[in-house]
């Protein structure tokens, strides 16, 4: 399989990055270059066998569902470009 | 007086611990090695000489007072990916400018509650992909290994690049790295050091940059054997903050070192014999083989039959997964924001400034690979393949086999901005040819310097283990390094 640039601008907005013409026509040839690579992977047989869900195999470990975090909204929008009285501040979403 | 940069971290806890040194000292030197060498090699982003003083001057009080932990007062350098509180933390991207985490992550807290000494933060691959360092926003840094009689520059290796460098420069006693396809591994072997990457949930990745959960984990990056079953000592452990870590004892891994390797089966595999390769790589590991059988281990042939495709399964897998752990970065919370028309203009701009060309690459496959009618197609049938992948390695450790002996690395280190990898995306991927197996099975692999090559550049072999069984990657290459010395890079910086 390989992509044309369509395909590429519309990935770049599901993925949020804004790409320029030229950038749009450079990834094309590189994506695509990529995907030959792992094209490979088609000649394998996986008849029967499973995906694989976890490297090792383990139990999900569950904790107490009691509150034993929180209570630092200021630590939290510590490093945030903008924010005001504790809150993440964002352009206007809803008009 | 002798230059205190030359001990290992070993020799350095003994002179401590022997008061023929002080931490404070042995700290002063480092600083000074990092003022008189980073404008050139530029392994470190970040130096933290105040907080490295005065981590210093605690330290002698707790060797004064009989306190003294693991690793107390030797001085570390910590890649830029872990989570260090109230100091810059940037996976060496430009999208997280100005953070500075309220946290620390557990591998570097491990770290300091044994005594270790900050000394600042190490240069790296954007998000910790690549495998030349090149790709971080901070530039690359220098391989302190030259060719013999050239002046080339060469790369470190990647994506620890930084840790490798300065480890192999002097520049700091060992270093933390981490490693999701080979970025231990590779830059370990390229400087001439010894990287080791656990096996999957053997350290903590809580307060670590995630870029491919089910593939990352911390290791050290040191100059020798010993220093590095040391220092992962201290850095693993179980934790409830990450549920993938694992609660078994760490053992005493230094103990493992200097055991007789009577009885251990070493599996050669076939397969890792790949076309082009070198004909001294080969030659290496033929003489890698001589030493352990000579040091009275029983050398097998094997077969991994997948291996071919770990590779090609690691770029469908590792992209997806860093796409979802990227896209946190939005402007938002915290880092970059470069304003826009409305909030996903915001978003586009900010992700289209701040993330080089290789993350956003990554990206762009992860999303592609991830989204509707191609899911099965590539996500899928990855997810299949590694399972194999990981079955060849079941089935012969199933087998009797203790260890698995590969190259570490298809060739020596290369020039900086090298044209063909520069052209072909996929031409610096195979870089990560013999290692990106091991973290598609999750399994812990060690690479140790083994000699140099014609032009003077050092080369590595790689041990691969059973889960969990890290001492015998420690004993095992042990024996290489005394059998084929250490490397050193001759001082041009």
């Amino acid at each position: 399989m390989s992509v044309d640039i369509s395909t590429v601008k519309r990935v770049a907005h599901l993925a949020r990055i804004a790409v320029s013409e030229d950038d749009a026509a450079r990834m094309t040839g590189q994506l695509n270059t990529i995907l030959g690579f792992v094209e490979q992977l088609n000649e394998v047989n996986v008849d029967g066998v499973e995906p694989m869900t976890s490297v090792t195999p383990m139990a999900m470990k569950k904790r107490a569902d009691v509150v034993d975090d929180g209570e630092k909204a200021a630590d939290i929008v510590a490093n945030a470009p903008i924010h005001e009285e504790n809150f993440f501040v964002v352009p206007k979403v809803v008009e | 007086m002798t230059d205190l940069t030359a001990l290992t971290i070993a020799e350095a806890r003994e002179q401590l611990k022997a008061k023929a040194i002080t931490a404070t000292e042995l700290t002063g030197a480092y600083i000074q090695a990092i003022e008189n060498a980073n404008e050139v090699l530029n392994a470190y982003i970040v130096t933290t000489p105040e907080k490295a003083l005065k981590m210093a001057k605690a330290s002698d009080a707790r060797l004064a007072s009989g306190n003294a932990g693991a690793l107390e007062g030797i001085p570390l350098g910590i890649k830029d990916l872990f989570g260090t509180e109230g100091i810059h933390t940037q996976a060496a991207s430009h999208i997280l400018d100005g953070f500075k985490p309220h946290y620390e992550s557990t591998v570097t807290a491990n770290l300091w509650a044994d005594g270790a000494v900050m000394l600042g933060k190490l240069n790296m691959d954007e998000f910790a992909m690549g495998s030349s360092n090149e790709t971080s926003y901070y530039g690359p840094v220098k391989n302190p290994w030259r060719a013999k009689g050239s002046n080339t520059d060469l790369v470190p290796g990647g994506s620890s690049g930084g840790s490798a460098a300065a480890v192999a420069a002097r520049l700091c006693a060992g270093a933390t790295a981490t490693d999701t396809g080979g970025s231990i591994r590779q830059p370990a072997a390229f400087t001439g050091t010894v990287g080791i990457k656990p096996t999957y949930g053997r350290c903590s990745r809580w307060g670590i940059v995630a870029f491919a959960s089910s593939l990352d984990q911390a290791g050290p990056i040191a100059r020798d054997v010993r220093d590095a079953a040391i220092l992962l000592k201290s850095m693993a452990s179980v934790d409830a903050k990450d549920t993938t870590s694992v609660d078994i004892a760490v053992p005493d891994y230094e103990s493992a070192i200097g055991k007789p390797l009577a009885g251990l089966k070493i599996g050669i595999p076939k397969e890792y014999r790949v076309d082009g390769m070198p004909e001294e790589i080969e030659k290496l590991w033929q003489q890698g083989i001589a030493w352990l059988k000579d040091a009275g281990a029983s050398i097998v042939d094997i077969s991994l039959p997948h291996t071919k495709y770990a590779l090609p399964a690691y770029y469908i897998v590792a992209p997806a997964e860093a796409s979802s752990n990227l896209a946190r970065y939005d402007g938002v919370r915290y880092g970059l924001r470069v304003p826009g028309k409305d909030i996903v203009d915001m978003y586009e701009r900010t992700r289209a400034t701040g993330f080089g060309e290789e993350v956003k690459r990554r990206i762009m496959i992860g999303t592609y690979v991830l989204s509707a009618g191609y899911y099965d197609a590539y996500y899928l049938q990855a997810q299949k393949v590694r399972n194999l992948i990981k079955k060849d390695f079941e089935d012969v450790f199933h087998a009797g086999v203790d260890a698995i002996l590969t190259p570490a690395t298809p060739s020596a280190a290369f020039g900086i901005a090298d044209q063909d990898m520069a052209a072909d995306p996929v031409k610096m991927y195979l870089n990560d040819i013999f290692t990106v197996t091991v973290n598609m099975a999750g399994l812990p692999g060690i690479a140790v310097p083994a000699g140099l090559d014609a032009r003077g550049l050092p080369l590595g072999l790689q041990l691969i283990g059973r889960p969990f069984d890290e001492e015998t990657l420690f004993q095992t290459a042990y024996v290489i390094e005394q059998a084929a010395g250490k490397f050193n890079a001759p001082k041009w910086w």
